[in-house]
């Protein structure tokens, strides 16, 4: 009697410690989506692409894997909420100051706003800023990085784009002289311009938005 | 001895006129042979100028060449050039008069070293070249490409390609996006993807999933021929409808996300000021536009019988009907659409119209199938509170003068 009693127990044990198990698997795993379900059949360009589908294999199985590292070496967009902000560096106003006179002055102006190029600092004209229309500050990260100076783009250090996006922040009134932007400080920045964007919610039909 | 000197002032000073007197003389006679010469023989190859039936023509040659009577030109900028509309017959824009928009110039890369990316939220990243791309099923889908800042105005004396040139059309081929993502174990959490081009400028935007998958091409083939290095040798994305700037040239890399990546280009560019001091960002749809190709400036038209002709096109599917009107706006007819109607292409219109020589305004406009209507300019200003920037479509047309010349009408006076 006891001993199916113990016995019972720990069979009730290993259910709840599977099932427990299990349940940790199915939260970790996410699910995936059936991309098929996705494609819609729906232009003139689809005729027989259905029936085709059937006859292909399963699985292509092209190209080669990607591993962390290749991935890593390629992977440099930078989001609002902070995600692809190098851990390292930290900028400074001052040293952003430095290198903006050195490798953005040219095409920007020594202030931001007397161009040639594009104002990036707000001035009288009214004409669209950072400061007055970019709706994220951790666009200025990803874009100064990816593609400026234009003369020589993605040559900047992580380092030096933390000092530039400071300089560039503070230029435009949304920081103070000392205060810092690193991969913590950046995604807590909240942008004026941001309060005005919309959607595009159009879908066609008679309305003129 | 002061005399002396003055002679030989006066004897030089001779020579001089003399010489001068020669040497326009010869300049004279110079240009006389040359012009006359110009009248006797063009500056064109013999064969064409005298009788082609008694000579023997050309020989083959590996790659065609147009005639040279035939210029057509992009009209270029540092980092555009426009298509010529007015000088193509037809929808396909020759892949050598494609319009061309970039950040970071036309990158020349070597398709053997090229790889494109795909990662993120997905079980399986991988690494494909443009040998592995072309292995895949393929497809082949025809389409306009538009940029979406593709709107100016503001004096008489403007072209089609000037008016909205960065507008053309081609047959591309390759594989479709979803064909790619069905291996690789796409996550539920998957709702954007990032396309980033390996220009100088890594062009990135980020694009709904489900909203492209349908219909996104990774791109290959241009008009039966590679991409061309201006469209994004040797790969580029295609999504039929969306705004040019989304279809990333010269493709490296999509990442599978959650949320829009926010880049400069879905940011600060490519969004507008709309009602209430509003921006609008992630319009990516193109909506439908018409624009008469012929009459149009600089061309100059008889009094009788033309053939009006141009395109129409939208991004949320087929055009429905385009109407056409030779008095300003007062009556419009139904132009004949030329089929079979292709989705988010380049239609061609037609409608004949009989000048009677008076001066008057000709316009088109455009209904797609969802029932939407090109707007004239005055709407689109009052719906907007803005008086251009991106995806701006209003309707355009031509003032044709007493003398059959036409010029770009006012368009704030097209109601």
């Amino acid at each position: 009697m006891q001993g199916n009693i113990l016995t019972s127990l720990y069979a009730f044990g290993l259910m709840f410690l599977s099932s427990f198990f299990l349940a940790r698997c199915s939260f970790n795993k996410e699910e995936t989506v059936e991309i098929d379900s996705l494609h819609a059949y729906h232009t003139s360009w689809d005729d027989g692409l259905e029936d085709y589908r059937k006859t292909w294999p399963g699985r292509f199985d092209m190209g080669k894997p990607a591993d962390a590292k290749f991935i890593a070496k390629w992977d440099i967009d930078v989001r609002p909420d902070g995600k692809g902000l190098p851990k390292e560096g930290a900028g400074t106003v001052k040293s952003g100051a430095v290198l903006y006179q050195a490798k953005c002055a040219a095409c920007h102006g020594v202030n931001g706003y007397e161009g040639p190029y594009d104002k990036l600092v707000t001035d009288s004209t009214g004409k669209n800023t950072i400061g007055n229309y970019w709706p994220y500050a951790s666009t200025i990260f990803d874009y100064v990085r990816r593609a400026m100076p234009f003369n020589a783009p993605g040559s900047l250090t992580d380092q030096e784009v933390y000092d530039i996006t400071a300089y560039l922040l503070y230029s435009n009134e949304i920081i103070k002289a000392d205060d810092v932007i690193n991969s913590e400080t950046l995604p807590q920045i909240e942008m004026p311009a941001l309060k005005r964007y919309v959607i595009d919610d159009r879908k066609g039909g008679q309305e003129i938005r | 001895m002061k005399e002396r000197i003055q002679t030989r002032t006066k004897r030089s000073l001779q020579i001089v006129a003399g010489i001068i007197l020669l040497a326009s003389m010869g300049f004279a006679g110079y240009f006389y042979i040359q012009s006359h010469e110009q009248i006797i023989e063009p500056d064109v190859p013999s064969q064409i100028v005298v009788d082609p039936s008694k000579v023997q023509g050309r020989a083959t040659a590996e790659v065609g060449y147009r005639s040279p009577f035939e210029k057509p030109k992009k009209l270029i900028s540092t980092t555009s050039a426009r298509t010529p509309l007015q000088d193509l017959y037809g929808t396909i824009t020759p892949a050598d008069l494609h319009f061309e928009r970039h950040h970071a110039g036309i990158p020349e890369i070597d398709p053997e070293q090229h790889e494109l990316l795909i990662h993120g939220l997905l079980a399986k990243p991988i690494r494909l070249t443009l040998a592995d791309l072309k292995r895949y099923p393929s497809v082949s889908r025809i389409c306009f490409i538009e940029c979406s800042g593709n709107f100016r105005y503001g004096k008489r004396e403007m072209t089609p390609q000037e008016v909205c040139g960065l507008t053309s059309q081609s047959e591309w081929t390759g594989v479709l996006l979803s064909t790619i993502l069905k291996d690789l174990g796409v996550k539920s959490s998957a709702k954007w993807f990032l396309a980033e081009g390996a220009d100088g400028a890594l062009m990135a935007r980020s694009v709904p999933l489900e909203e492209a998958l349908p219909e996104a091409i990774i791109a290959y083939g241009q008009n039966g021929e590679a991409i061309r290095p201006q469209q994004g040798y040797p790969m580029r994305l295609v999504i039929p409808g969306f705004e040019g700037n989304t279809q990333i040239k010269w493709l490296r890399r999509i990442e599978l996300t959650d949320k829009p990546v926010m880049t400069r280009e879905e940011t600060s560019k490519y969004t507008e000021k709309i009602k209430d001091g509003k921006i609008r960002m992630f319009s990516l749809v193109m909506d439908a536009r018409s624009i008469i190709t012929y009459p149009a400036y600089p061309k100059t038209i008889e009094k009788g019988w033309q053939e009006i002709r141009g395109i129409a096109w939208s991004g949320r599917g087929k055009v429905k009907q385009v109407l056409v009107s030779t008095d300003n706006g007062v009556h419009w007819n139904e132009a004949h659409i030329q089929g079979p109607v292709l989705e988010k292409a380049h239609t061609a219109f037609r409608f004949m119209w009989n000048w009677d020589g008076k001066p008057t305004r000709i316009l088109s406009k455009v209904i797609d199938e969802t029932g939407y209507v090109q707007p004239t300019y005055n709407e689109l200003v009052e719906a907007r509170e803005s008086k251009g920037g991106y995806h701006f479509n209003p309707i355009v047309g031509w003032d044709i003068d007493k003398n059959g010349s036409a010029y770009l009408a006012k368009v704030e006076d097209i109601n």
